[in-house]
C-alpha cells in the first residue's frame, strides 16, 4: 500500500511539482487571507490577467520571464491602489479595468506574433509536471521573502487590513503597507502561474481563506489554518491528480472547493445547533 | 495658552460645493468640546482635517503648533463612528487595543510583555477587562464604544477625538460614554467630539461649537442653545426648554405648535399616588 502511494515520488517531476504545490498552496492559503478580509477577492483573478499580459510582453522584449512578468504586475497592483485611493473608482471597477487592459495586450501580441501561441498555454492552464529545480528555488525563495514579510509587518497589515483610514491617524503608513502587499501579491501570483495558470490562481487565493474564514473568529488561526489548507490540499491534489489522472491545479483548486462545501455544511449545522440551545434555554 | 489644535481660516471642498468655509478653531490643553451641526455640516470633515486624513484647501491646521506635515506621530487618539467598523472582522478586544500601540510595539507579531501589561491596565481603567479575549461582534454597544476608547487611550493621546460617540447606542449607554469621557476630561484629557445629541451635550460637554460649513457659534452650552442660534445652525425652527437647570432641545415638526403636540396626561393606568 505504501509503496503504491509513494511511488509517484520516485519521478524528479513529481517531487518536484509536489514540492512546488505545497508550497504554492501555502502561499497563497497566506496572502488570501488579507485579499479576502479587505474585501478584495476579485484582484488574485484580474492581477494574475494582468501578469499573464507582462509575460507575453517579457517574452516578446527578450526580458527575464520573473523580472519582466513581476514588475508588469507589481505596476498593476500600484496603479489599481493608486486609482481606488485617487478617485471615486471602486477596487471592483479598477481590477477591472487595469488589469484586463493588461490581458489584452497580452492576447494582442500572442495573436500578432502567433509563432510563440504554445509557449503560454502553460501561464494560462498550469504545468506542474515541467517545473524544474531552478523553479523549486525561485517559488522557496518568493515563499520566505513573503512570510517574512507577513509576519514583520503583522501589525501593520492587520490594523489596514482592519481599518485602513483609522491605521493612518494611529501612524501605520498606509501608502507604504498597501504598495509593499501589491509587491507580495505580484511576486506570489508570478510562482505560481506555472503551477496553477492564470485561470485557477484566484481559485487557489480565496478558497482556503474563506474555508478558514468558515471555522474560525480568530486572526492568528484564521492565518495558520489557511496556509495548512493552501498547503496540504497542494500536496494531496498531486497525488489525487497522479492517480486519478486529471490535471493538476484543476484537482488541487476542486479538493479546495470540495474542503469549502464542508466547512459550509460543518458551519451552517454548527449555528443550527447554537441556534436550537440558545432557544431551548429561552 | 497655547493652543494643541488650531484652525486658521480653513476651508475644504470634496468636488464642487464647499463643505467648509473659513473655519477659525482653536482648542486649548484639558479642553472638551463638542462639535454640532446638521448632517452635511462638515463636522466629520473638521475632524478628519484635524486627524491629518484631509488636506485644507485652504488655510491650515496646527497640531501642537506644528503643520500636520511636519508633525511625524501626531499624538491623537481617535475613536471612529461604531458604524464604519467591521464587526465580523476576526479580531478579539485586546487585538483591537493593541493596534493603537502600533507605532510603540516591538517587531514581532505578537503583543510583548510592556504591551500585555498596558493593554491590561486599559481595560481595567474601562472596566471590560474580562472581555480581552472575546470577539469584537459578541459585545454590546457600550462595551464597544470602550472597547475603541481603550485603542485610543493605549497610543497615550494629547488629544481624544471622537466621532458621534453616542449614535447608534442607547440612552443609558450614551450616559456612561458621556461620563466616562467628562471622567477622562477630569484626569487632564483633551476631548473633541461629534454629536447629534444636543441634549446630552448639554449635560456633559462644557463647550459647544456649532458648525454648519462655518463657525455660528461656540461657547458653554447655556450660551449657545438658544433658540436663534440653533435655529441658524440648523436652518430650522428649534425649541429650548429650560428645567430644573437641565437644557432641552427638540426641533419644531413642520405645521404643528409644540402645544398641539403634547396631549392630556393619561393616568389611568397608573395608581393615584395617595393610593400608593
Amino acid at each position: 500500500m505504501i509503496d503504491v502511494l509513494l511511488q509517484p515520488f520516485q519521478f524528479e517531476f513529481f517531487r518536484n511539482g509536489t514540492l512546488a504545490a505545497v508550497m504554492v498552496g501555502g502561499l497563497c492559503g497566506l496572502i488570501g487571507v488579507y485579499i479576502v478580509l479587505r474585501g478584495m477577492s476579485y484582484i488574485g483573478h484580474g492581477l494574475s490577467h494582468a501578469i499573464f499580459g507582462g509575460a507575453v510582453v517579457s517574452y516578446v522584449m527578450a526580458w527575464n520571464f520573473y523580472l519582466g512578468a513581476g514588475i508588469w504586475g507589481f505596476i498593476a497592483a500600484v496603479l489599481i491602489n493608486q486609482t481606488v485611493r485617487r478617485t471615486k473608482i471602486n477596487a471592483d471597477a479598477a481590477i477591472g479595468v487595469i488589469t484586463t487592459a493588461s490581458f489584452a495586450i497580452g492576447i494582442a501580441l500572442i495573436s500578432r506574433y502567433r509563432s510563440f501561441t504554445r509557449s503560454f498555454d502553460a501561464a494560462l492552464f498550469g504545468n506542474i509536471l515541467g517545473v524544474t529545480v531552478q523553479d523549486v528555488l525561485v517559488i522557496a525563495g518568493v515563499t520566505l521573502l513573503v512570510s517574512l514579510m507577513i509576519f514583520f509587518c503583522y501589525k501593520q497589515l492587520l490594523f489596514t487590513a482592519f481599518d485602513s483610514t483609522v491605521a493612518e491617524v494611529y501612524g501605520v503608513p498606509t501608502a507604504w503597507v498597501e504598495t509593499l502587499f501589491a509587491l507580495i501579491l505580484a511576486a506570489a501570483l508570478i510562482v505560481s502561474m506555472q503551477i496553477l495558470g492564470v485561470t485557477l490562481i484566484a481559485a487557489a487565493i480565496v478558497i482556503p481563506a474563506i474555508t478558514a474564514r468558515l471555522l474560525t473568529d480568530s486572526f492568528n488561526r484564521l492565518i495558520l489554518l489557511s496556509t495548512l489548507l493552501g498547503a496540504a490540499t497542494g500536496f494531496f491534489g498531486m497525488c489525487v491528480s497522479y492517480y486519478a489522472d486529471v490535471a493538476s491545479g484543476a484537482t488541487i483548486v476542486l479538493l479546495q472547493a470540495a474542503l469549502f462545501c464542508v466547512a459550509l455544511l460543518w458551519s451552517s449545522l454548527q449555528r443550527r445547533t447554537e441556534r436550537r440551545l440558545a432557544h431551548t434555554h429561552v | 495658552m497655547q493652543s494643541i489644535v488650531e484652525l486658521h481660516q480653513v476651508s475644504f471642498s470634496y468636488s464642487g460645493a464647499p463643505v467648509l468655509e473659513e473655519v477659525s478653531l482653536h482648542f486649548h490643553p484639558g479642553q472638551f468640546a463638542a462639535l454640532v451641526g446638521p448632517s452635511g455640516a462638515g463636522k466629520t470633515t473638521l475632524l478628519k482635517l484635524i486627524l491629518g486624513t484631509l488636506t485644507p484647501i485652504h488655510g491650515q491646521v496646527q497640531i501642537n503648533s506644528r503643520a500636520h506635515a511636519a508633525t511625524k506621530a501626531p499624538r491623537i487618539g481617535y475613536v471612529p463612528q461604531l458604524e464604519t467598523v467591521d464587526w465580523n472582522f476576526p479580531v478579539t478586544v485586546e487585538q483591537v487595543v493593541w493596534m493603537g500601540r502600533v507605532k510603540r510595539a516591538g517587531p514581532w507579531p505578537w503583543p510583548s510583555a510592556e504591551d500585555r501589561r498596558r493593554i491590561a491596565t486599559v481595560l481595567e481603567q474601562l472596566e471590560i477587562a474580562e472581555l480581552a479575549r472575546q470577539h469584537i461582534r459578541n459585545l454590546s454597544g457600550g462595551q464597544q464604544q470602550r472597547v475603541f476608547l481603550a485603542r485610543a487611550l493605549i497610543a497615550e493621546p494629547d488629544l481624544l477625538v471622537l466621532d458621534e460617540p453616542t449614535t447608534g447606542v442607547d440612552m443609558r449607554t450614551a450616559e456612561n460614554v458621556l461620563h466616562l469621557l467628562g471622567e477622562l476630561n477630569r484626569q487632564g484629557m483633551t476631548i473633541l467630539m461629534t454629536t447629534h445629541d444636543l441634549n446630552a451635550a448639554a449635560a456633559h460637554v462644557p463647550w459647544v461649537i456649532c458648525l454648519n460649513r462655518r463657525v455660528i457659534a461656540q461657547g458653554p452650552p447655556e450660551a449657545v442653545f438658544t433658540e436663534p442660534i440653533l435655529n441658524a445652525t440648523y436652518e430650522g425652527d428649534m425649541l429650548v426648554i429650560h428645567q430644573d437647570g437641565m437644557i432641552f432641545v427638540q426641533q419644531r415638526p413642520h405645521g404643528h405648535s409644540y402645544r398641539d403636540l403634547v396631549p392630556e396626561p393619561v393616568l389611568g393606568g397608573l395608581p393615584r399616588h395617595d393610593e400608593v
